[in-house]
Order: C-alpha cells, then sequence, then structure tokens
C-alpha cells in the first residue's frame, strides 16, 4: 500500500531563550521602579528645570489638590504610629491598636483629628471615597496643619518636608502652608516639581 | 506534557547505562513572567519626580523688612505675580506718582527671562564659561558646585523679590521660581504682597488714574 507516510514534526518549541528575556526584563522593572502611592485627590504638579531628585526616605509629603485640601503622607509605617499617639495625646484622642494598625497601612492621611477615630473604623473602601472630601483643617482657628507637621518632626528629626500642589492651586492656599510651617521655623524645603520637556522650554 | 524524558539508544551496542536527554518546557514559566512584568509595568513607576529645594526666610518680621528695604534701596529687581498670568515687575523703589515705573512682562523666554538675564550678564556668562569647563572635563563635579555658589553668591549680582497676589497660582510661583535658576540668580526671597504693591498694580491697569489721589492728600 502506498500511503505516503506523512512525517510527524514535534511541535516542541524551546522556551529557554524566551524564559531568559523576561526574567532579565522583570529584574530590570523590580530594580528600576517604585510603587505608585494611591493619593486621594489627582494632582498635576507644574513643569519645571529642576533635575533634582527627591530623596526616596524621610520624607514628609504634604499634598494640596486645587480647592485647598490638604493631605500628608510618611514614607516610615512606625513614624506614623508615634506621631498618631502624640497627635492624640495633644487633641486628647486615645486611638485603639486596631484604629492605630489601620492608620499605619493607610498611605495617606488627611481628616480631622476628632473624626479621625471614626474614620480608622471605616471599612478601606468607604475611607477612599470619604478620604476625597476631608482634609487636614489649616485655619487660623484650629490649625492641626501645624500640630501634625511639628509632632511629625519630633518623631523623626531628619524629615524632609516636601510639598506637591497641583498648578491650577491659587497662592492663597500655598502661602497659608508656607506661613504654617514658617511659624513652625521649617525654613527649608522641597516643592516637587515635574521635569519640564524639551518642547516646552 | 511539561517535562519529557527522551530515551535515546545507540544501535548495535549495547550500553548499559541509558543516555537521558531531559527537556524541560518552559512555556508555563514564561507565562508567569510576563504576568509579573504587566504587573509591574502597571503599578509602579520608572520617573522619580523633580524637587525645588527652597528656604525661606525665618519669621522674624523686623529683620526681614530691615533687611528688605536695605536691598530695596540697592539693585532689586521685584517680581509681583498676579491674577490671569499676568507678571509686573520694577526695580529698585518704585515711584507711586509714576504709573510707569511698574512694568508688565510674561513668563515667556522673552519676557521676564530676558529682564533677568540682562540684569544679571555678568554671572551668567561666568556660570556658561564653568559649564563649558564642567562638559570638558577640566574641573571637577565638587569645584563646579563650588565656583557656582561662588558666582551666584556675589555682592553685585541682582536681588529679586517674589511677591505673589492671592489670585495667582501655584505654577505661576513655580514658574518664577524657575527662571532664577535658569538666569542663576542666587539671592532671591519669597515674601507676602503690601498695599502699596497692590496699589502699583491698581495704578498700572488704571493707566494712573490713582495717582491723582496720592497727590491731593
Amino acid at each position: 500500500m502506498g500511503r505516503a507516510k506523512i512525517k510527524r514534526k514535534s511541535t516542541f518549541i524551546d522556551m529557554t531563550a524566551m524564559s531568559d528575556v523576561t526574567v532579565l526584563l522583570l529584574t530590570f522593572f523590580m530594580l528600576t521602579s517604585t510603587f505608585v502611592k494611591k493619593e486621594p485627590v489627582q494632582v498635576f504638579t507644574p513643569a519645571s528645570v529642576s533635575e533634582i531628585k527627591i530623596p526616596e526616605t524621610n520624607i514628609l509629603q504634604i499634598l494640596v489638590d486645587p480647592q485647598g485640601k490638604i493631605f500628608m503622607s510618611m514614607d516610615k509605617q512606625p513614624d506614623m504610629k508615634a506621631v498618631l499617639e502624640k497627635m492624640g495625646e495633644e487633641y486628647g484622642v486615645n486611638f485603639t491598636p486596631g484604629q492605630e494598625k489601620k492608620f499605619m497601612t493607610a498611605s495617606t492621611f488627611g481628616v480631622s483629628i476628632r473624626n479621625m477615630q471614626k474614620f480608622l473604623d471605616l471599612p478601606a473602601e468607604q475611607q477612599d471615597k470619604l478620604l476625597k472630601n476631608e482634609g487636614i483643617p489649616c485655619d487660623s482657628m484650629d490649625n492641626q496643619f501645624k500640630s501634625w507637621v511639628r509632632n511629625a518632626r519630633q518623631v523623626n528629626p531628619d524629615l524632609r518636608i516636601a510639598i506637591k500642589a497641583d498648578a491650577s492651586t491659587p497662592y492663597a492656599v500655598i502661602k497659608k502652608v508656607m506661613n504654617s510651617l514658617q511659624d513652625l521655623r521649617e525654613n527649608r524645603y522641597n516643592l516637587i516639581t515635574s521635569l519640564k520637556g524639551a518642547s516646552d522650554k | 506534557m511539561s517535562a519529557e524524558v527522551q530515551e535515546s539508544r545507540k544501535k548495535g551496542k549495547e550500553s548499559k547505562q541509558k543516555k537521558m536527554a531531559v527537556r524541560v518546557d518552559f512555556t508555563p514559566m514564561v507565562d508567569m513572567n510576563m504576568l509579573l512584568i504587566t504587573f509591574f509595568m502597571l503599578c509602579t513607576t520608572l520617573s522619580k519626580p523633580q524637587t525645588m529645594e527652597i528656604s525661606m526666610p525665618s519669621n522674624d518680621k523686623n529683620i526681614t523688612e530691615e533687611q528688605q528695604s536695605k536691598v530695596k534701596a540697592s539693585q532689586a529687581i521685584t517680581l509681583l505675580l498676579a491674577g490671569s498670568d499676568k507678571l509686573y515687575y520694577y526695580e529698585g523703589e518704585p515711584d507711586y506718582h509714576d504709573y510707569t515705573s511698574l512694568k508688565e512682562t510674561s513668563y515667556s523666554a522673552d519676557g521676564l527671562r530676558s529682564v533677568l538675564l540682562k540684569k544679571n550678564s555678568a554671572a551668567v556668562r561666568e556660570v556658561n564659561e564653568l559649564k563649558k569647563q564642567k562638559s570638558d572635563l577640566r574641573i571637577s563635579e565638587e569645584e563646579y558646585v563650588r565656583k557656582l555658589a561662588e558666582i551666584k553668591g556675589r555682592k553685585n549680582t541682582p536681588t529679586v523679590i517674589i511677591k505673589a497676589t492671592d489670585d495667582s497660582s501655584y505654577k505661576n510661583l513655580i514658574d518664577a521660581l524657575d527662571e532664577m535658576q535658569i538666569c542663576n540668580i542666587g539671592k532671591y526671597v519669597i515674601t507676602d504682597i503690601a498695599d502699596a504693591d497692590r496699589f502699583l498694580m491698581k495704578n498700572y491697569d488704571t493707566k494712573g488714574d490713582l495717582t491723582k489721589d496720592i497727590v491731593e492728600q
């Protein structure tokens, strides 16, 4: 019987090289990138020609949104706990260990200290929704922002303050923040900007 | 089948030891890696944000006001950042009777920058020379930084006083600070706006209508 024999070819593709490539890429991404922090409000920083990079550790970031709401974030969780305890002492609020733990895991905080307990008891999704409309009070009557910065400085003397504000924020708001910092004799701080491209120079 | 072991036997000779070729299928490994890469690409950023370092004067009001009037008498440029991206400046002490002592300019390259570059031309020339030396590797990085600070801190360089009104935006402030860096101005200060400066701007906008009021007083 003259049936033509079709030679069966193996479909086995050697994936070793492909695997090498992907592992290399993965290593590159893991080493060079930093995780995006979740921020309650979206902020577009103005562009500048400054090329100084922000240091990675010991940062107290002050986030200012166009409406003038103020949020803060710190990069070290033990510091955050210590600051919260100090704030609690100052304003006469006692936090339970559970609330402290929740506070530490949140990336950004920005609620009046009096509502803090109620806020921390909420589940995480509701916290995110609420946080957008909150913000740390920074009026002359009730300047909790100042207390936060002062306590943070006491906890960690090496802390560097960085202000991240939206490009369209009115100067009045920035002035309020700057004056509060000035009252605390925090005269040196960083303003976070994005790099200006060559096209709009 | 993810891994297979193929047996091969040489013909003729009966070898006691079987030779094994081990092939491991890497496809699932690649799949997993690709997933991880996708995760890292979506959840991380490669670029670190830039910063601008500023140091503000301390809050002792008496000192700053004294210093302000001192620099005012000498060669100082006062920038007034107004709302809707308007920018005014005056040099030295303004003449409140003459509305033209206040000049309007813009944030563009031929606005504020040209004004400041003209004022600071000596220092700019030296800094450019220094930058060239650095790019030719004739001076070290530390020496460059040291010399740059020395040029910026010289006595005859202009001082810029930035006064922002409440309607100006944060972007305006950053733009103004940016120009300081571009024009190599070492001495600049951000202070609160005074009533006199508001008067100057109003007077300028009304083309000197308010001048009559002070003359009558």
